[in-house]
């Protein structure tokens, strides 16, 4: 990859952002809504027979921003994200805990946003791929992703990325992996295979592997 | 997903009480759960949210063990200092489990609840009698590669998808629960999980209401501790066959040894007589053959699972060769 192009993806992520805002704000998403019962978008496969149940109030600290909603109890996390703040930057792979694209960050911890309700993290702060930059500057893990083209279709991509950085945290703090030899001192200096074994958790189905290794693993190198 | 009332539980007897109401179901990680609630596979009206609850310490024993909160995150479980260094059989099996983002949600006493991972268990629109009661075995006649070869009935093949299980079985650990009206038991792990018999639908000796509080771990054993799984890819799969072993030996004899089996059979299964021929044995194949033989007494294949017969022998046989190298 030449400079160019690793410059353009920034901008081409800003484009997609403001198209996807200003079709918002046009109402084409709100017509879109309508068509469609709001539970099946809220909650993925329901039965339509079912009446909701109570509503709840759920507070959570989204990128730094305290967010309130009023949501169906079986709204996931991931759909509370993707189709209530239009933060579509997690994505639904599976919608069953077994592909890692939705994965985001609960106080500073990598899970499977799928796999919770948005109802039982109320109070909580929660990181998305949407969080990671700072204006321009990208987050060190999304300018290796694209100086290593760690890549190609990019679904999986924003949930490797929320994990790589769970991963490195995790990893700081001592924790060891099932690869790892000696489990009462997990060696500093992550070894390929420990970070192939510690990203187990997020499918690449364009089997972008050696790249987003090489990706975190440049990043892992670097004091923080 | 069908339908429910959301509730938080400020207490483990509250929680209890609520757990008895019809439709109720607890949740803690959920990783288990709303898989199963997306498929409609569970179906609770009411979900009763323990996640909040204080259960999440580790403490040191007066008898020189540890009590596991339920609410112990896997991953925390697998990462904290005291079980890495005198339970490494215990981290080394979390750390087999699942992937990281589940580790780290997935709590203590929803690992040791979580459900079976048969295919036709997941599937609504087939036959299963732990899912349906009476609606009979897909499983039996089926796509049985996955399935158990010890302990199962007519009724179900299934096996228990838990890796933790397995090394807390060779552990000896005990499970504390407590009920609605906040009387506390003790269970062992021995007697927490039972085989399908004529009802696979039930699969722990836990009544209606009686929560798990806390795992508690004996002081460790002596001896080596390996925990071997084998599996379809090298990470993020459940066991086709798992090992977990605590193996005492000198100068190539055994002192004692503890194996304790996953991916065979409804619960994590010991085998006492496999455990007695090796002790005072010496370390030799022969031995190994021994303690397989009577391990694998009565195992039984579907047809595609045939082939764990024999797997389970050779990782028994690297597994003793491994723990007893001098």
């Amino acid at each position: 990859m030449d400079e160019n192009e690793s410059n353009t993806a920034p901008d081409a992520s800003n484009a997609f952002e403001v198209t996807r805002r200003t079709v918002i704000e046009t109402g084409t998403t709100a017509l879109l809504l309508t068509t469609l019962p709001r539970a099946a978008l809220a909650v993925g496969p329901v039965d339509a027979n079912e009446p909701s149940l109570p509503a709840v109030t759920v507070e959570l600290r989204i990128n730094g921003n305290l967010r309130s909603l009023t949501l169906d109890p079986r709204t996931t996390l991931l759909d509370a994200l993707r189709e209530h703040l239009a933060l579509t930057g997690s994505k639904k792979g599976c919608d069953h805990g077994q592909c890692g694209a939705c994965t985001v960050l609960i106080e500073g911890r990598r899970i499977n946003s799928c796999l919770t309700l948005a109802v039982m993290h109320d109070g909580q702060s929660v990181t998305t791929i949407e969080g990671l930059a700072e204006g321009d500057n990208l987050h060190p893990l999304q300018a290796a992703f694209v100086e290593h083209d760690g890549f190609q279709c990019g679904y999986c991509t924003s949930g490797q990325i929320c994990s790589a950085i769970g991963m490195l945290a995790e990893s700081r703090g001592g924790m060891p992996s099932y690869v790892t030899e000696d489990l009462t001192h997990p060696a500093a200096e992550l070894s390929d295979a420990e970070i192939r074994e510690r990203m187990s958790g997020n499918i690449c189905r364009c089997a972008a592997y050696p790249n987003i290794v090489a990706a975190i693993q440049q990043v892992a190198g670097t004091p923080t | 997903m069908k339908a429910f009332t959301y509730q938080r539980a400020d207490s483990t007897t509250q929680a209890a009480a609520a757990a008895v109401k019809p439709g109720a179901k607890i949740i803690a990680g959920g990783t288990n759960l709303l898989d199963l609630m997306k498929l409609q596979v569970e179906t609770p009206s009411r979900l009763v949210d323990i996640s909040r609850l204080p259960l999440d310490k580790i403490e040191e024993t007066p008898g020189g063990g540890l009590r596991i909160g339920a609410l112990v995150r896997n991953s925390d479980l697998a990462a904290d200092r005291r079980v890495r260094q005198r339970y490494g059989v215990l981290s080394r099996a979390l750390l087999a489990g699942a992937s990281a983002q589940l580790r780290n949600k997935a709590t203590t006493g929803g690992n040791l609840l979580q459900r079976t991972r048969c295919y036709y268990f997941y599937d609504v629109t087939k036959p299963c009698n732990k899912r349906s009661p009476g609606s009979g075995c897909a499983a039996l006649a089926g796509f049985n590669r996955i399935h158990a070869i010890l302990g199962t009935s007519d009724h179900c093949i299934a096996t228990h998808p838990s890796d933790m299980a397995v090394a807390m079985r060779a552990l000896d650990a005990n499970v504390e629960t407590v009920d609605r009206e906040g009387e506390t038991k003790i269970i062992p792990i021995a007697e927490f999980h039972r085989l399908p018999g004529t009802t696979p639908e039930i699969e722990t000796s836990l009544k209606p209401g009686e929560i798990i509080t806390a795992v508690t771990l004996p002081p460790p054993p002596a001896g080596v501790q390996v925990y071997r799984k084998v599996r379809d890819r090298a990470s993020y799969a459940f066991a086709l066959v798992s090992v977990a072993a605590i193996v005492d030996s000198a100068q190539g004899r055994i002192r004692s040894a503890r194996l304790a089996f996953g991916g065979l059979a409804l619960k994590p299964w010991r085998s006492p007589q496999a455990e007695q021929s090796l002790a005072n044995a010496p370390a030799t194949m022969a031995t190994f053959d021994t303690a397989a033989n009577a391990l694998l007494e009565g195992a039984r294949g579907f047809g595609g699972n045939d082939f764990k017969i024999p797997l389970t022998r050779r990782t028994l046989h690297s597994v003793l060769a491994e723990t007893t190298r001098a």
